[in-house]
């Protein structure tokens, strides 16, 4: 096509859902408008949109990229506002770390699930805890019941964290911890697993989710309301920079606001939201925003939407670069970068036809690729049935390593860059996360938006909308309301040995006895006593895990100091 | 009583935190003309069978998705024949194995519905499987 589309012609919907058929009529229809299709086609649809709805034109064009400047916007790889990447040699400096996501029965059993992993190639760990450890309770609280071991590992004790970890360096990898409100604990064991291997705090890499604003908003696993939960995070943030400073005591989390069925643009808007409530909260401490903000860490969704995930990336890193230098005064340039690992999406995988998950995993993996994360996992085509397989894990981390070595994707550096559909849905996530920022700080920041369940209703709002339109077949999800089929062989799966929850209960009550219980008590004392006068909480903590004092235990006196917080159950 | 509506609890047991599925069958169920009672999450057993004798349902969707259906499922159930309301229709949803959903039918459990059914099937099921029980 020779001659340039008019403006309005080609131009996506300028604003959400108002515009958009007046738009698509301007494309079809515009009088004396150079048609942006072929004269005379006709279009499958009246409206294409992507996967959050987000209304896609027929075609972009270099007027798309008016008003918007190209060293300010697009910029290079490595330097602000960091659109093309955080790094300037990015993948062909080093690759991303594969990071696959482990966990399930006992410490042990986990171990060895590590040790396979490592031996698969993977480049770091990234442990999931079952859902007792999560909500703070140990195996053998009553709450645990059917629970232990089932989602991931059980973890009680200091010696179930060292079991997890047994034979493992901790010096030489680098471990990522998916653990909100006990997350504190988790650490502490942690830190303490380490000093009985001989490695020194200060040589400690890894990462720890203790994210607790995005569970008041979509993952909802909380102990206490969330004010005394962000002091406990700030706590956290305080002790890294001083004494591990190259942990990441926390990781901004959209994945579970995509899951919870967010739209891009919700992911993007919720988790920076979060992402201004922790700095705040840490500039209240008196913490310096250059000195932690470089090791506040992100976690990001990888959804189906190709296009639309990779500009969702691209326009986090620039919207957050904006905040940090523009609202926080932050002059040095890793205090604005966003750096983040990813995760494919676990809700577009189907039960039907679970091969075609593979499939999926690819597209969304090399979507993270190409808009630019640090680290990934791949989800296993088993995950909508059961805990993954140690072969559909292979099958996944094998994903990675192809992308990485055979697509030839990592040869050049954010190879989209300047593309027109590229860069226009880049800046139309940022402009509209934007929105939704100015709309929470108009509330009084991310806490009280979270109180009166705005993030909440918007996203319950966005997955209602989303299971209609799969309920018409407006979407389409493959082998599940199209090309299904009548009966399907049975893949095999993980199954959990039932006699784990009783192994582990009784390994848990052994060692309660096996202590010494003084020392046990005096440990959760001094616990009690930070909790009460505002004494940062990590030093206690990793003192009371060494004499023996349990995660339930722990997570039994923030419930008496701090409160428990109950689901608003919001519909 | 045919008249009245056909109330139904919607409910999390467990400790998992995901209230997607949930909060799209408690709305699709209410938008379909249900009366629809949401509990909110980590429930125990004896919390939702207490609720829904309190009131007096006809029909209870549980939703998991942190694998202890097999514990707290029958539980429910249990506790429900204990309380006098062992003739409310208890269904359920999740990432449940094909075995476990026979052993799951098997305790008493009318209907499991795994990821990828619509909303339309499972108000279907309500309209041909509850009806409003006798006071």
């Amino acid at each position: 096509m020779s001659a340039r589309p008019k403006k309005d012609a080609a131009r996506l919907a300028a604003a959400p859902g108002a515009a958009a058929s007046a738009a698509h009529a301007g494309a079809a229809a515009a009088p004396g408008a150079t048609r942006a299709t072929a004269p005379g086609a006709e279009e499958r649809r009246a409206r294409f949109s992507t996967v959050s709805d987000m209304e896609i034109a027929a075609l972009y064009t270099l007027e798309d990229l008016r008003g918007r400047d190209g060293a300010e916007d697009i910029g290079c790889p490595g330097q602000f506002p960091y659109t093309r990447g955080v790094y300037p040699t990015m993948y062909r400096g080093r690759p991303w770390t594969m990071r696959q996501f482990a966990g399930f029965g006992t410490a042990r059993d986990t171990n060895a699930r590590f040790h396979f992993l490592l031996a698969q190639g993977q480049t770091g760990l990234s442990t999931a805890f079952d859902m007792p450890t999560l909500m703070g309770y140990d195996a053998d609280h009553p709450r645990a019941l059917g629970e232990v071991g089932r989602e991931g590992v059980a973890i009680s004790t200091l010696e179930d964290m060292t079991e997890l970890f047994h034979g493992i360096d901790l010096g030489r990898v680098t471990t990522s911890m998916t653990v909100n409100c006990s997350a504190s604990i988790i650490l502490a064991m942690y830190f303490a697993v380490a000093e009985r291997q001989g490695v020194p705090m200060g040589a400690l890499g890894g990462t720890i989710q203790n994210d607790m604003l995005k569970e008041f908003i979509a993952q909802k696993e909380w102990i206490c309301p969330p004010e005394p939960s962000v002091r406990v995070i700030v706590d956290m943030i305080e002790f890294c920079a001083r004494e591990a400073p190259r942990f990441h005591p926390v990781s901004i989390s959209g994945y579970h606001i995509r899951e919870a069925g967010s739209t891009a643009v919700q992911e993007v808007a919720f988790t920076l939201a979060d992402g201004i409530g922790y700095v705040e909260a840490a500039l209240a401490r008196g913490l310096a925003v250059d000195d932690f903000a470089p090791r506040l860490s992100f976690f990001f969704n990888l959804h189906n939407d190709f296009l639309e995930e990779i500009a969702k990336l691209r326009a986090a890193r620039r919207l957050w670069a904006r905040i940090m230098r523009d609202r926080f005064g932050a002059t040095n340039p890793r205090a604005m970068m966003l750096r983040t690992h990813a995760q494919t999406a676990g809700c577009s995988l189907t039960a039907q036809q679970p091969t075609n998950n593979v499939v999926r995993v690819t597209i969304q993996a090399l979507a993270g690729v190409l808009g630019g994360v640090q680290s990934l996992h791949t989800n296993s085509m088993d995950e909508t049935l059961a805990l993954p397989s140690e072969q559909a894990v292979m099958v996944a981390l094998r994903t990675q390593q192809i992308i990485a070595e055979e697509s030839g994707v990592t040869n050049t550096v954010d190879p989209l860059g300047g593309s027109y559909a590229i860069e226009a849905l880049t800046s139309r996530i940022e402009d509209e996360a934007e929105e939704y920022i100015r709309q929470i700080d108009a509330m009084g920041g991310i806490v009280r938006a979270i109180d009166v369940g705005f993030p909440q209703k918007e996203i319950a709002e966005a997955a209602y909308r989303f299971q209609q339109q799969l309920d018409r077949a407006e979407k389409v999800m493959v082998g599940v309301n199209k090309y299904q089929r009548e009966s399907e062989p049975p893949i095999e799966t993980l199954r959990i040995d039932p006699d784990v929850e009783k192994r582990q209960t009784a390994r848990v009550r052994a060692f309660k006895q096996a202590r010494n219980q003084a020392k046990a008590r005096e440990g959760l004392t001094t616990v009690r006593a930070a909790c009460r006068d505002g004494a940062n909480l990590m030093p206690p903590l990793i003192a009371a895990v060494k004499d023996g004092a349990t995660l339930g235990e722990v997570c039994d006196v923030y419930r008496e100091e701090f409160g428990v917080y109950r689901d608003p159950a919001w519909l | 009583m045919a008249s009245r509506k056909i109330r139904i609890l919607v409910a999390k047991p467990g400790l998992d935190g995901h209230d997607r599925g949930a909060k799209i069958i408690a709305r699709a169920l209410r938008d379909a003309g249900f009366e629809v009672i949401y509990t909110g999450l980590h429930q125990t057993p004896e919390m939702i069978a207490e609720a829904a004798v309190q009131e007096d349902v006809d029909a209870i969707g549980l939703s998991i998705l942190s694998g202890a259906h097999n514990t707290l499922f029958p539980e429910v159930i249990r506790l429900l024949r204990e309380r006098g309301g062992g003739d409310i229709a208890v269904f359920g949803g999740g990432i449940i194995p094909q075995e476990d959903i026979d052993r799951l039918k098997h305790e008493g459990v009318r209907a499991i519905f795994t990821p990828g059914t619509t909303t339309d099937a499972i108000v279907a099921w309500v309209h041909a499987n509850v009806c409003p029980r006798a006071d």
